[in-house]
């Protein structure tokens, strides 16, 4: 129940564009050092959640580009990407935090990573997503704690 | 803090090289021998281009789909080539007239063609593309409209047109015109990134070809095999529809069929297939 509450309270942020008390808006994100160092939805990340967000198409998508040896029951995994396998032994939660917001802001412009809690985006953003995030701030949370758990 | 700013420092180094920490599938050595004739599917990127070699797409294809594309009496994309030829020698309209009636037979008058379009339309000026050209042909000289885009007369017309010079090497002259500021348009925009995702047509294409995303090998996004036989769509799909595609996948607005900006990006990225065969009809995943 606690889930299904949350889990509407996020769709109503986003389709109001309000924030929660505690809730970082995109636009005021604090990278420093390469890191994000609060949580953007004010809330603890659930691996659990985060996992389903990695590998939905209409989510994270994550699988697109990132190997993941913790999920190999599903087909075909990217190689855009570095895989994710031990991804918590080489960074710390805020900067996995920074990275997934807004890889931009870690790698330089030139990296292909979409920026997933950013307002920084491409030209001729489709009409029904301008002004929108590609996943909820609990959302990036969530990913930030399953990827904490990839452990070599 | 465990990590220090060095592994910050290489991921960013890695990053900007666009070099992948998993293994770089390669495009297949393989040879592409259709109807005997021997495709170019590499061959060296002319001056200016950003890459050393340009490849075709059938490269970098599963082996059913490359064997596929290598058997004419396999390939899906002969049925349209066998429509194309029949409303070719159709008279339709009210000038009584067919395609023949003035061009005659398509295997003599139309070899070659396809390898050299987009051209310079004097007339609109702007560039012109095959579809473009029949339209012009039906509307001026045989008192039809011109096709809705992506009518199946339209591709399989311009399946069977472009079939014509199978095997003949891309090559635009880019003096025709205005034609070159047409390039320059093409190009900036194939490195201007939309959409929520903020992607450019190089970001996957140049930057990231040979890599996968998900099941999707990544080619050079050639145009010298369109229209193609898509495996996925199980029809031929027209160089414009796989623009917009592409540019919808980048949740985007997409830009209309043979618009400034399609027509644009037609120039620039068939002059980057430089030298590759003409492999209409190709077929693809």
């Amino acid at each position: 129940m606690i889930k299904v509450t949350r889990l509407l309270c996020a769709a109503f942020v986003m389709h109001a564009g309000a924030a929660f008390a505690d809730e970082t808006a995109p636009d005021k994100v604090m990278f420093e050092d390469f890191a994000v160092q609060a949580s953007l939805s004010g809330q603890a990340g659930d691996p659990t959640e985060g996992a389903k967000v990695f590998k939905d198409r209409g989510l994270g998508n994550c699988l697109a580009c990132h190997e993941n040896a913790g999920m190999k029951g599903d087909l075909f995994h990217g190689t855009v990407g570095p895989a994710v396998d031990g991804v918590a032994e080489r960074w710390e939660p805020a900067q996995l935090r920074a990275i997934v917001s807004d890889a931009k802001q870690v790698f330089g412009e030139e990296t292909v990573m979409p920026g997933f809690y950013s307002l920084k985006v491409g030209k001729n953003v489709a009409k029904d997503l301008v002004g929108k995030t590609i996943l909820s701030a609990q959302q990036v949370e969530d990913v930030v704690a399953y990827l904490a758990t990839l452990k070599e | 803090m465990r990590h220090s700013l060095a592994i910050v420092g290489l991921g960013m180094m890695v990053a900007a090289l666009q070099m992948p920490l998993t293994a770089q599938a390669d495009p297949v050595d393989d040879a592409l021998v259709i109807d005997d004739i021997e495709m170019v599917t590499r061959t060296k990127a002319p001056e200016g281009h950003p890459l050393d070699e340009v490849r075709s797409g059938w490269l970098y294809r599963e082996a059913e789909t490359r064997e596929l594309e290598a058997d004419s009496f396999q390939n899906p994309g002969m049925l349209y080539v066998e429509q194309g030829a029949d409303i070719w020698n159709r008279v339709e309209g009210p000038e009584g007239k067919s395609c023949a009636s003035c061009h005659n037979d398509a295997a003599e008058t139309m070899k070659g063609v396809g390898a050299n379009y987009p051209k310079w339309d004097a007339d609109a000026k702007r560039p012109i593309n095959i579809e473009l050209q029949v339209d012009k042909c039906r509307v001026e000289n045989m008192g039809l409209e011109a096709y809705k885009f992506d009518a199946a007369e339209q591709k399989a017309l311009t399946t069977y047109i472009k079939n014509q010079s199978l095997g003949e090497p891309v090559k635009l002259d880019l003096s025709q015109g205005e034609l070159q500021s047409w390039w320059d348009q093409g190009k900036e925009l194939y490195y201007t990134r939309t959409g929520q995702l903020n992607f450019a047509c190089a970001s996957c294409h140049e930057a990231n070809s040979g890599q996968y995303i998900r099941a999707d090998h990544l080619s050079q996004g050639q145009a010298n095999g369109f229209p193609v036989y898509r495996l996925k769509q199980a029809d031929m799909v027209s160089l414009h529809n796989r623009f917009r595609g592409c540019i919808r996948d980048t949740r985007a607005e997409t830009p209309k069929a043979f618009s400034d900006e399609l027509m644009a990006l037609e120039v620039y990225v068939t002059w980057r297939g430089t030298g590759l065969s003409v492999e209409t009809p190709s077929v693809r995943q």
